[in-house]
């Protein structure tokens, strides 16, 4: 296999059909993501945007289609296997740990990164102690990264809606993910704060991490994937770089309705 | 040494001291109640305060356990040593097979499942009679005895008990200041978030869940070697209630809530005796003042008053020597 090719079969699902009973959520929908590039997925509500991030994770098992990453199966998985291929996920509707502090929750991010067992913690052996050690500086990295941390012992339910997010986001980082999929990141958040996030995500781009993102900020889109792709109606319609899909007229008729 | 353990050591310095400050030896057996229970309190935080899983059926775990090795060293003379530990295979099987279909169930049909599996231990307590004595109990039951040596004194009790609620306390400390603890309060909050980041839900809630039945039956087998008869209505949904409220009460997800709740919950009925008539009358309203005043329990009363204490304190130093006593103001 080529370099090239090798690249464009990085992180790929073909032929994925979902139906809840005889609503059709996903039709043959076709993805191909680049290794460590950002690819946005858009389209009108309904379109089943978060419904393929749901079959990804493992949530929604599909009715036809297979997903691969770097070579290996990861459809069919139940949520918690997936995440053991290095994909993690954020959530449009926060799903924020808020019985822990903000620090806590990036350290729980890190739960695959650490290997020792009952016997570890029950004993308090020297494992424990050097894997917590390790845990504890990766999580602080990875608030730093976000800029969260001075409020890493704060109660997470306290944080303002967009820190949230962003603390999301480094709870998802501290689990060192291949792919990172990011569910409407700058849903609720203000411009500066939209300008702010779309830096952080080139910035995660930059550590070497996939990360495929739903959004329906289109300035946001536009100005920050290497990739986009347009689903309406569970079906892809188009596919390219930002230039080339706002130019579709498959794409225009989706958003403004056929003339 | 942190300062988590160095709070458990001053507790356990406290517990060890008290025997000797006791007017009497009634408070004595009264402390002994309250360290078994402890004990269940400890394990049924770590399911239902920490990782979010209703049981309201864990009297059934403490009743398997005391019945086992009631029945293994009492009626069949099998050493003392050895009933425990079948009593805690037992108990910590059985919660296994309960645990594997019931917690694909969730909130109140978690607990109706629990509840339902605790009624029909209840009831076979009480009809197979051959085996448990039915109704009347299982008498016979010798004391508590290691390598010839018998714990026949309550005092000698007491730190049996004690000594053993705080090495469970210390474990569960352990396990809830690690990455399992995070991982269970992950559960509790979000199952989809936990699952993500690889938390294996199903498997983790299984585990605690034989934890805390684990717990269930220590507390079970000494209180079998300690009374020396167990009885169906010891174990009864009463029972299991009453340790949901001491979890409650005293504070969820907090080690030392429980420890709080099921102490105060073991002594208020007998301050309580005083008032005879009155007494489950105000029993009542003192719970219902405590959730309202307390809703992080007895540990965020605790939190509290320790905060305004350690303020006032500092106060008073700063108010310095040389002044005089400050006005409190």
């Amino acid at each position: 296999m080529s370099g090239q090719a090798h690249k464009e079969m990085y992180f790929h699902g073909d032929g994925i059909s979902l139906r809840f009973g005889g609503v059709t959520a996903l039709s043959g929908v076709g993805f191909h993501v680049r290794r460590n590039s950002l690819q946005a997925i858009i389209g009108p509500n309904g379109a089943g945007k978060t419904s393929l991030f749901n079959v990804i994770t493992g949530f929604y098992r599909m009715d036809e289609g297979e997903i691969h990453l770097d070579g290996s199966r990861i459809s069919g998985l139940a949520p918690h296997v997936v995440s053991r291929h290095g994909i993690v996920r954020t959530f449009q509707n926060l799903e924020i740990f808020t019985n822990m502090t903000v620090l806590e929750n990036v350290l729980t991010g890190s739960h695959l990164l650490a290997g020792y067992g009952p016997l570890d913690f029950f004993l308090r052996t020297r494992r424990f102690f050097r894997e917590e050690r390790e845990l504890r500086e990766r999580a602080e990295g990875c608030l730093d990264f976000v800029g969260l941390s001075a409020h890493r012992d704060l109660p997470a339910g306290q944080l303002p809606f967009g820190s949230q997010r962003l603390l999301e986001i480094a709870r998802a980082l501290a689990a060192e993910p291949r792919v990172l999929l990011l569910d409407e990141p700058a849903a609720g958040l203000n411009m500066k704060e939209t300008s702010a996030l779309g830096g952080l995500i080139r910035r995660i781009v930059d550590r070497g991490i996939t990360v495929v993102m739903v959004e329906h900020d289109m300035d946001l889109v536009m100005r920050i994937s290497d990739r986009v792709l347009v689903l309406n109606y569970g079906e892809v319609i188009a596919g390219g770089t930002p230039a080339e899909v706002q130019k579709d007229p498959a794409v225009v008729a989706a958003y403004l309705g056929e003339e | 040494m942190d300062g988590h353990n160095a709070g458990l050591l001053a507790f356990a310095a406290a517990a060890a001291v008290v025997p000797f400050l006791l007017p009497n030896d009634y408070y004595l057996t009264v402390l002994i109640v309250s360290g078994l229970y402890t004990i269940l309190a400890v394990g049924l935080n770590l399911l239902m305060g920490y990782a979010g899983q209703a049981s309201l059926g864990h009297a059934a775990f403490y009743g398997l356990s005391a019945y086992t090795t009631g029945i293994l060293t009492g009626t069949h003379g099998w050493p003392v040593w050895a009933g425990i530990a079948a009593g805690l295979a037992l108990s910590t099987a059985v919660a296994y097979l309960i645990a594997v279909p019931t917690l694909k169930l969730r909130g109140n049909y978690l607990a109706m499942g629990t509840l339902g599996f605790g009624i029909i231990v209840y009831i076979v307590f009480n009809e197979a009679t051959e085996l448990t004595g039915g109704p009347s109990g299982l008498t016979g039951i010798p004391k508590l005895n290691v390598a010839g040596k018998v714990f026949s004194s309550d005092r000698e009790y007491y730190y049996v008990v004690w000594g053993a609620a705080i090495l469970l306390f210390l474990l569960a400390q352990n396990l809830v200041r690690s990455r399992m603890g995070r991982a269970l309060r992950a559960i509790h909050t979000s199952e989809t978030a936990a699952s993500v980041l690889g938390v294996d839900t199903q498997r983790y809630k299984i585990f605690v869940f034989v934890l805390s039945a684990f717990y269930a039956a220590v507390g079970g087998a000494l209180y079998a070697h300690y009374v020396t008869f167990v009885s169906p209505s010891t174990f009864s949904f009463g029972t299991s209630v009453l340790l949901v409220t001491m979890v409650v009460l005293g504070g969820m997800a907090s080690l030392w809530g429980a420890v709080l709740g099921a102490l105060f919950l073991t002594f208020l009925p007998e301050w309580l005796r005083a008032i005879e008539n009155f007494d489950i009358l105000v029993y009542g309203a003192i719970l219902i003042a405590c959730m309202m005043f307390l809703p992080g329990g007895l540990a965020e009363g605790a939190e509290r008053l320790w905060g305004a204490a350690a303020s006032l304190l500092r106060r008073a130093g700063a108010a310095g020597r040389p002044a005089g006593g400050g006005s409190a103001g």
